[in-house]
């Protein structure tokens, strides 16, 4: 909604509240945001609503299609899959395990890949480069191949795969903020602040920070979006969360058994991941989108 | 009347560094030059001449390789750092790069003051306000980024940035050359008001010599990282003595006929 004001120069715009400005232009992106949102917001208060637990068994309703359907039954709204469970119950849970630890993971790296990329770029010649290239024989082998590794080593379990993905994700933040600190330490206002006196470590916080924090969202969407699928893909080829969590991918795989009898309990948790993954592209790109257009203005 | 900043013997050398040795790139030879109070000097010379560099040895962004610079009779390099960075200030070429685009001015400019004052916050907002107002520009422009001030705005905010610490001697690396003639003038002026009422040192780089002859008392002519000619300014633009100030001198007079 525009705002209400008569005086546009009262009105100061900070460069990220432009972005703000300039996504909110682009519709698909906020229908995304919104769509997000609204997974974000089942998976932090979703589990208190559900009638059912996410492992609560009700062997009298075994297989019952989905509400609309003529044979459902509305106590069921996703109906129950092949050991009476219900479905909607595992599918808000399976959206906390899958969405919750995918944030966390990113979030790890995101915080480690920085701070290491933010030392690199500080730092110069052959220090600089070790630093820089330290985990990138990582980013030669898929996710899921290392993920492989770790857990037969470690054993399987969610808590295995996820230190492979975030171990995975790492190298990019550091290639993509060490070229951001690079780039942002060689222009003239970091001389500038430097001349009134600023420490390394001050002009990275206050000076070169606030110009980077919008392409680190965006990488961060992207590498959200990629810890979602391997995660469930992890689950799904039961390296990764094991059989009766409701974990997205791993529920995909139990109900696989069953997929000609109760399609909808492989199309519902599929459906989760498809809309999940769709929502985070759609806003990432419209981040990037909106970021574009700022940086040309 | 003693002198504010002494330069002497001031050399530099600027090496590529490759694994078969160094290869010398630029070499500033040893100059030496005195400022008083409330005195303008002009630096001229070539593109690539060591003109920046020299300010960039002056403010304190590069170390030099021999020599000294006194302020009052001190040498700078054992002052502590934060006098140096509060009594000599430098006035970017660029002042829009010289600004940081995700921060408000007021931010930028209180910044300044955090680190080289121990001010309250109120004091520092009026002292923001002050200097601001005193470079021809509103309180509220603090308020604003980069991006929603004009181009005589960006100078005036470079302006107010090195004025704000209350120096004693500003270095300004070409402020004009990205100005259009009536801000040009106008900034000059403003620094030349400035310059009367607070008494600043003022060392001052340009291609313009239009504003030299304007503003500058005395002129250091650079070349190739040497001082070829040097003197007051009266002196040079009438008995120029190297080439290369005959020359541009005679193209500024041609042009001021012919207009």
């Amino acid at each position: 909604m525009p705002r209400p004001s008569f005086y546009q120069e009262e009105y100061y715009p900070s460069p990220m509240r432009h972005t703000w400005t300039e996504f909110q232009n682009n519709h698909v992106a906020l229908a995304g945001l919104w769509c997000l949102a609204f997974f974000i917001l089942a998976a932090f208060i979703g589990p208190m609503l559900v009638p059912y637990g996410p492992l609560q068994q009700n062997t009298d309703m075994l297989l019952l299609p989905p509400a609309w359907d003529i044979n459902g039954e509305i106590s069921h709204l996703f109906g129950t899959d092949s050991l009476g469970r219900d479905l909607l119950s595992r599918v808000i849970h399976g959206c906390r395990i899958t969405l919750g630890s995918s944030v966390v993971l990113v979030l790890i790296a995101m915080l480690v890949g920085c701070s290491i990329g933010a030392y690199a770029g500080m730092s110069r010649g052959l220090r600089a480069s070790v630093i820089n290239h330290l985990l990138d024989a990582i980013m030669a082998i898929p996710t899921l191949l290392i993920a492989i590794i770790i857990v037969a080593i470690l054993g399987t379990g969610l808590l295995n795969s996820m230190w492979a993905i975030t171990l995975a994700l790492i190298p990019q933040f550091i290639h993509q903020t060490r070229d951001l600190v690079r780039r942002e330490f060689q222009k003239e206002y970091i001389v500038a602040a430097r001349l009134d006196g600023a420490s390394n470590q001050r002009l990275l916080m206050r000076d070169v920070l606030p110009n980077m924090v919008e392409v680190l969202v965006v990488q961060a969407t992207m590498a959200l979006s990629v810890a979602i699928l391997d995660i469930s893909a992890l689950g799904f080829l039961n390296l990764g969360a094991q059989s009766p969590s409701p974990e997205l991918g791993a529920m995909l795989s139990e109900s696989l058994d069953t997929a000609y009898a109760a399609p909808w309990s492989v199309a519902l948790p599929g459906a989760a991941i498809f809309l999940m993954v769709l929502s985070i592209n759609l806003v990432g790109d419209g981040l990037r989108t909106a970021l574009k257009k700022r940086l040309l203005q | 009347m003693n002198s504010l900043l002494t330069v002497s013997g001031l050399s530099y050398r600027k090496n590529k560094n490759s694994l078969f040795g160094s290869q010398e790139l630029f070499r500033l030879s040893p100059l030496s030059f005195e400022l008083k109070r409330g005195e303008t000097m002009a630096v001229m010379g070539e593109n690539g001449s060591g003109k920046s560099l020299l300010a960039k040895l002056l403010v304190g962004v590069l170390e030099p390789e021999g020599g000294s610079i006194l302020l009052n009779g001190e040498p700078v390099c054992n002052t502590s750092k934060q006098r140096r960075f509060s009594a000599i200030r430098m006035i970017f070429q660029h002042s829009k790069e010289s600004l940081n685009p995700g921060l408000t001015l007021g931010r930028q400019l209180d910044e300044a003051l955090i680190l080289n004052t121990g001010m309250s916050a109120s004091e520092r907002k009026k002292q923001i306000e002050n200097t601001l107002i005193q470079v021809g520009m509103l309180p509220e422009h603090q308020y604003f980024y980069r991006h929603m001030l004009s181009e005589g705005q960006h100078q005036r905010a470079a302006v107010a940035r090195a004025l704000i610490l209350n120096p004693q001697v500003i270095v300004a690396d070409e402020p004009f050359a990205a100005l259009d003639p009536s801000v040009r003038s106008q900034t000059a002026n403003l620094l030349m008001s400035l310059q009367q009422q607070l008494g600043l040192g003022f060392i001052f780089i340009s291609h313009n010599l239009g504003i030299v002859r304007h503003i500058s008392d005395r002129i250091l002519v650079l070349e190739k990282g040497q001082v070829i000619e040097s003197g007051k300014t009266e002196v040079i633009f009438n008995w120029p003595k190297s080439e290369y100030t005959k020359r541009t001198i005679q193209a500024h007079q041609e042009l001021i006929s012919g207009q």
